[in-house]
C-alpha cells in the first residue's frame, strides 16, 4: 500500500509539469530582471539629465541640487538599481515629467487602445495571411502564388508611415469610406466620457456594453483602416511563413500516402498538412502579434490613436524618461508574456514538446 | 480540426464589420454646428490650475476659463479693465488700489469679490508652482504676501516692494498666474492644504466665457460655454480641443472639415493649403526669438569688429523664406514684436563683402566658431546656412550637434563656444527679456547667475545692466518705452548675441471660422470666446 501511494505522490507527469512550471517562472524572472537592467542602463547612459529635463531652462542651482538629492542620483549606482527594481516590483514606474502623474496609471489608460488595435490587426493578418499562404503553397509558381508573394513583399517593404498616410488620403480623404484619425468623430468623442462607462478602456467593447450602437459603428469606421494596415503588415509575414511551412509539409510522405489513398485534396491540405503547419505557425503569429503591440508607434502617430506607442513617442520627444522607460518595461513584459503563451500553445499543439 | 470554416466565418464577420462601419462614416456631417473643433498638440499641459499652468496649451485654456484684474485686448494688445473697474497708484509708488467691478459672478454663481482677488494672488504665491516667480518679482513671497495683499469692501490693495514702473505690475497681472479663482469653490476642494490645486487640474472655477468640462491628458479638452459671461456670451457652445500632434494628419482633417482649426501645421502643409478655398490661413507672431550667442570666454568674441562681421554674415531673410518657410520672420532685437519698446527695424542683412572686410579689420586670422546646435531638423538647417554664409566670409564654422537638454547644461555652465538657441518671454512685460539679455550683475564664474543669458555668455553688459534696472522702475510709460529702445539698440550693436528671427504662427482655419485669435507675442493665450463659424 505504501508503495502505491508513493508512486502517486511522484507521478512523473505531475513532477514534470511542476518542474516545467518552475523552470518557466524562473526564466521569466531572469528575463524580466534583464529587461530592467537594460532599461536602467539606458536611463543612465542617454545624454539626458533627468534633473534638467524636469526643471528646464530657468532652474536655479539650489533647485538642481535639491532635486538631484530627491531623485537619489547621488547614491551609488548599484543602490539606485536596487531601489529601481524594488519600486518596479511594487508597481511604481515613476512619475511622468510632463504630466506629473504616475506612469503606471497612464499606461493603464493607453495600453487598452493599443491592445484593441493590434488584436484586430492580427486577426485580419491571420484571416487573410494563412489562406493566402496556403493558396500559394498548393500551386507554387502559379499566377496566384506570384500574386501572394508580390503582395506579401509589398507589405514587407513599404514603410508603415507612408502606407498609413496613403491609406488615409485615399480611403478617408478621397473616398470617404472610413472615419479619419482618432478613435471617434469629434461629435461622438465629446460625448464619449459622459455616455460610456470605462469598463475595459477598449472602445469597441465599452460602446457595445453601453449599448451605444451609433458610437460603436463610428468606432469601427475609425479603427478599420489602422487595423487593416497593421493587419496587412502581419499578413505579409504570416502568408510567407505559411507558404513555406505548407510547401515543406506537402512534400512529406504522409501527404503522398493520403493522396494515394484517395483523400480529397482539400482535406489533405487543410486537415492533414495544416495540423502540422499550425505548430510552427503559432510562434510566427505570436511574434507578429508582439510586434504589432510594440511596433504600432508610427501607425498610432498618424492615426492620432491614443495608444502606448504614441505615448512612448510623445514622451521621447520631450525627454520624459520615466514615461519612456515605463512604456518600454510594459512592452517588454508583454513580449515576454506572449512568448510564454506561445510556448504553452506550442506544447498543446505538438505532443512531442509536452 | 479544420481551418477553413473558421477562416470563412471570421472573414465574413470582418467584412460585415467593415461595411457596417463605413456606411455611417460616409454620411457623417462635419463638425457639430455649435462646437468649435480644434486640432492641436496639447501634450505640453501639466495642469489647468491658473497658478500652475505655464505651457502654451494650458495657458490657452486658462485664458478662456478665467479672467484677471487687468487684461490685454486680444486685438489691439492694449491694457484694458478685466475684473477690476479702475486702479490707482498712491504717491509712495508702492501701494496700488484696484476697484472691483460689481455684479460679476463666477461660473458657480458666487459673486466676484475683492477677497477672491486677494485669495487668488496669495494662493499662487504660496503654491509656488513654476509661474509664481512672476509674482515674486514684486516682493511677494510665502512669508510676506499676507501682509502685502489685502481686500476691503470692493477694493483690493497691493503693496509692492519697490516703486516699480506701474506698467510692469499691470503687464504681469495680465499673465495666467494672476487669474482670479472662486475662493469659496476652490477652498471647498482643498485636499491636505493643496488649496484645490489637484482639483483645479481637471476643473475650473473662474469667471471666463467657458468652463472646463473635461480634460484628458494627451487626448482632448472640452470647454462648455458659460451663459451670462460678463463680456457677452461666447458664440460657440462648446470648444473641443483634440490632441493631434501629426501635422499631415491635422491637415487632412482640416481639408475634410473634421476639424475647424488646425494649430500644429508645418510650413509645408501651409503651402499645400494655399489653393484650398475651404481653408484660410491666419498669420500671427509668437513670442519666441531665435538667436546666436557667443561665449566671451573666447577672446575673439570680445572683438567688436569680429562680432559685427558675423552680424553681416547671416542670411536673415533667405533663411526665413526658404529653410523656415514662413515659420519665422526676421527680427533683430531681443524684444519680440508687440512688446512695449520692441525695435522692429532690420538694420542687418547678408553682405558677404562687408563681413569679409570686417573680419580683416578685426585682425583675427582664420577665425573658427564651434556652434552648438540641437539635433532638430529646422535647427540643423539654420546652422548649416550659417556655416555656409560664415564660410563665404572667411569664418570656419564647426557644428557640434547634440541633444537639447544636454546642450542646455553646457550653456548654463558656460562651456559652449557659440550656440544657436531660442528664448520665449516669461510674462507680457519688456523686463522679461531685457533682464536676461541685457543684465548681468556679477560676471564671475562663482556667481552662477544661470538665469541671465548675458552671464551664460560671460558677457558683461556694462552700463546696460543699470539702464535695464532703471527701465523697470520708470513710471512714465513713454519714457519707459524710449529706455528699452535705447537698450536694445546698444545691445544689438555691441552684445555677443545675434538676434535673427521671431516665431511666426500659421493657423489653418475652415473658411467659415471667423474671429479666432491666437494671442500674438504678448498675450500668451488664444481667445476662443469671440470665434464664430
Amino acid at each position: 500500500m505504501a508503495a502505491i501511494s508513493d508512486t502517486t505522490a511522484h507521478d512523473p507527469a505531475a513532477v514534470r509539469f511542476a518542474k516545467q512550471t518552475a523552470n518557466t517562472l524562473f526564466s521569466l524572472l531572469i528575463t524580466f530582471l534583464g529587461l530592467l537592467a537594460v532599461t536602467f542602463v539606458i536611463a543612465r547612459v542617454v545624454p539626458i539629465d533627468p534633473v534638467m529635463a524636469i526643471l528646464g531652462e530657468r532652474a536655479s542651482a539650489q533647485q538642481i541640487a535639491d532635486l538631484t538629492q530627491k531623485l537619489g542620483l547621488n547614491d551609488p549606482i548599484w543602490q539606485q538599481f536596487l531601489i529601481y527594481v524594488n519600486s518596479v516590483f511594487h508597481g511604481d514606474l515613476g512619475v511622468s515629467i510632463r504630466t506629473r502623474d504616475p506612469v503606471l496609471g497612464e499606461i493603464a489608460r493607453y495600453f487598452p487602445a493599443t491592445l484593441e488595435l493590434s488584436t484586430l490587426g492580427i486577426l485580419i493578418g491571420i484571416v487573410i495571411g494563412v489562406p493566402a499562404g496556403v493558396l500559394g503553397a498548393t500551386k507554387p509558381g502559379s499566377l496566384r502564388d506570384q500574386a501572394v508573394r508580390l503582395i506579401g513583399l509589398m507589405g514587407y517593404s513599404m514603410p508603415v508611415f507612408w502606407l498609413g498616410l496613403m491609406g488615409l488620403l485615399l480611403f478617408y480623404g478621397h473616398l470617404g469610406w472610413v472615419g479619419g484619425p482618432g478613435r471617434l468623430d469629434s461629435t461622438y468623442d465629446m460625448m464619449y466620457d459622459f455616455k460610456v462607462p470605462a469598463v475595459t478602456h477598449m472602445i469597441l467593447i465599452d460602446t457595445a456594453l453601453a449599448g451605444e450602437w451609433d458610437m460603436f459603428r463610428n468606432a469601427i469606421s475609425h479603427i478599420i483602416l489602422p487595423a487593416s494596415i497593421l493587419g496587412y503588415l502581419s499578413m505579409a509575414y504570416i502568408s510567407r511563413m505559411t507558404r513555406s511551412f505548407m510547401m515543406n509539409e506537402l512534400g512529406q510522405e504522409y501527404i503522398t500516402t493520403a493522396r494515394v489513398k484517395g483523400m480529397p485534396e482539400r482535406r489533405v491540405v487543410w486537415v492533414h498538412a495544416m495540423r502540422n503547419v499550425a505548430v510552427p505557425l503559432i510562434t510566427v503569429i505570436a511574434l507578429s502579434y508582439a510586434n504589432l503591440l510594440e511596433g504600432a508607434v508610427l501607425t498610432e502617430t498618424i492615426f492620432a490613436w491614443p495608444g502606448l506607442g504614441r505615448y512612448i513617442t510623445d514622451a521621447l520627444l520631450v525627454a520624459d524618461m520615466p514615461a519612456v522607460l515605463g512604456g518600454t518595461i510594459v512592452v517588454g513584459a508583454v513580449y515576454i508574456g506572449i512568448n510564454m503563451f506561445s510556448d504553452f500553445l506550442y506544447r498543446l499543439a505538438d505532443p512531442r514538446a509536452r | 480540426m479544420s481551418f477553413l470554416p473558421f477562416a470563412r466565418k471570421a472573414g465574413a464577420v470582418t467584412l460585415a464589420a467593415l461595411l457596417l462601419g463605413t456606411a455611417p462614416a460616409a454620411l457623417m456631417a462635419a463638425t457639430p454646428a455649435d462646437t468649435l473643433v480644434i486640432a492641436a498638440a496639447i501634450d505640453d499641459i501639466v495642469s489647468l490650475d491658473p497658478a500652475e499652468a505655464y505651457e502654451f496649451s494650458g495657458l490657452d485654456v486658462v485664458n478662456n476659463t478665467y479672467d484677471s484684474l487687468v487684461e490685454m485686448d486680444p486685438i489691439s494688445l492694449q491694457l484694458m479693465p478685466g475684473l477690476a473697474e479702475s486702479w490707482t497708484v498712491a504717491d509712495d509708488g508702492v501701494t496700488y488700489s484696484f476697484k472691483m467691478k460689481s455684479g460679476l459672478t463666477f461660473s458657480s454663481g458666487n459673486p466676484v469679490r475683492a477677497e477672491d482677488a486677494a485669495y487668488s494672488l496669495i494662493r499662487a504665491v504660496k503654491l509656488n508652482k513654476t509661474p509664481a516667480f512672476i509674482l515674486n518679482q514684486f516682493g511677494w513671497t510665502a512669508e510676506t504676501v499676507d501682509k502685502m495683499i489685502s481686500a476691503k469692501d470692493d477694493t483690493l490693495t497691493l503693496v509692492v516692494s519697490k516703486p516699480f514702473a506701474p506698467t510692469f505690475l499691470y503687464n504681469c497681472l495680465t499673465s495666467g498666474v494672476a487669474n482670479i479663482v472662486d475662493e469659496v469653490t476652490v477652498a471647498a476642494h482643498d485636499v491636505g492644504g493643496d488649496m484645490g490645486n489637484e482639483w483645479l487640474k481637471n476643473n475650473s472655477a473662474g469667471t471666463g466665457a467657458y468652463t472646463l468640462k473635461s480634460f484628458k491628458p494627451n487626448e482632448g479638452i472640452i470647454l462648455e460655454m458659460r451663459p451670462g459671461y460678463w463680456r457677452g456670451d461666447a458664440k460657440m457652445k462648446n470648444v473641443f480641443i483634440q490632441h493631434i500632434p501629426e501635422a499631415a494628419t491635422e491637415r487632412l482633417q482640416l481639408e475634410k472639415g473634421d476639424v475647424d482649426i488646425a494649430r500644429a501645421l508645418t510650413p509645408t502643409d501651409i503651402a499645400g493649403l494655399a489653393d484650398n478655398k475651404d481653408v484660410t490661413i491666419a498669420q500671427d507672431v509668437g513670442g519666441q526669438v531665435y538667436y546666436l550667442a557667443f561665449n566671451q570666454k573666447n577672446p575673439n568674441y570680445t572683438n567688436a569688429k569680429f562680432l559685427d562681421a558675423m552680424r553681416w554674415a547671416v542670411d536673415y531673410q533667405g533663411m526665413a523664406d526658404t529653410i523656415m518657410k514662413g515659420a519665422v520672420i526676421p527680427h533683430q532685437s531681443f524684444l519680440p514684436q508687440g512688446y512695449l519698446g520692441a525695435l522692429d527695424d532690420l538694420p542687418y542683412h547678408l553682405d558677404i563683402e562687408k563681413a569679409k572686410a570686417l573680419v580683416a579689420e578685426s585682425g583675427i586670422k582664420d577665425p573658427k566658431v564651434t556652434l552648438s546646435v540641437r539635433n532638430a531638423a529646422d535647427r540643423m538647417d539654420v546652422a548649416q546656412s550659417i556655416q555656409n554664409t560664415f564660410g563665404q566670409a572667411g569664418i570656419t564654422v564647426e557644428l557640434k550637434v547634440g541633444e537639447g537638454a544636454e546642450q542646455l547644461k553646457d550653456y548654463r555652465a558656460r562651456l559652449h563656444d557659440a550656440t544657436l538657441q531660442t528664448w520665449g518671454p516669461d510674462y507680457p512685460d519688456p523686463n522679461t527679456n531685457s533682464s536676461t539679455f541685457a543684465e548681468n550683475p556679477d560676471n564671475s564664474d562663482e556667481a552662477k547667475n544661470t538665469g541671465y543669458l548675458a552671464w551664460r555668455n560671460a558677457y558683461d553688459p556694462g552700463a546696460l545692466t543699470a539702464q535695464s534696472q532703471a527701465a523697470v522702475m520708470e513710471r512714465d510709460p513713454d519714457k519707459r518705452k524710449a529706455l528699452y529702445e535705447e537698450i536694445e539698440k546698444t545691445h544689438q550693436e555691441t552684445a555677443p548675441f545675434i538676434l535673427m528671427f521671431q516665431q511666426a504662427r500659421n493657423t489653418g482655419l475652415r473658411s467659415n471660422v471667423k474671429d479666432f485669435y491666437t494671442g500674438g507675442a504678448v498675450d500668451l493665450g488664444a481667445s476662443y470666446w469671440l470665434a464664430t463659424k
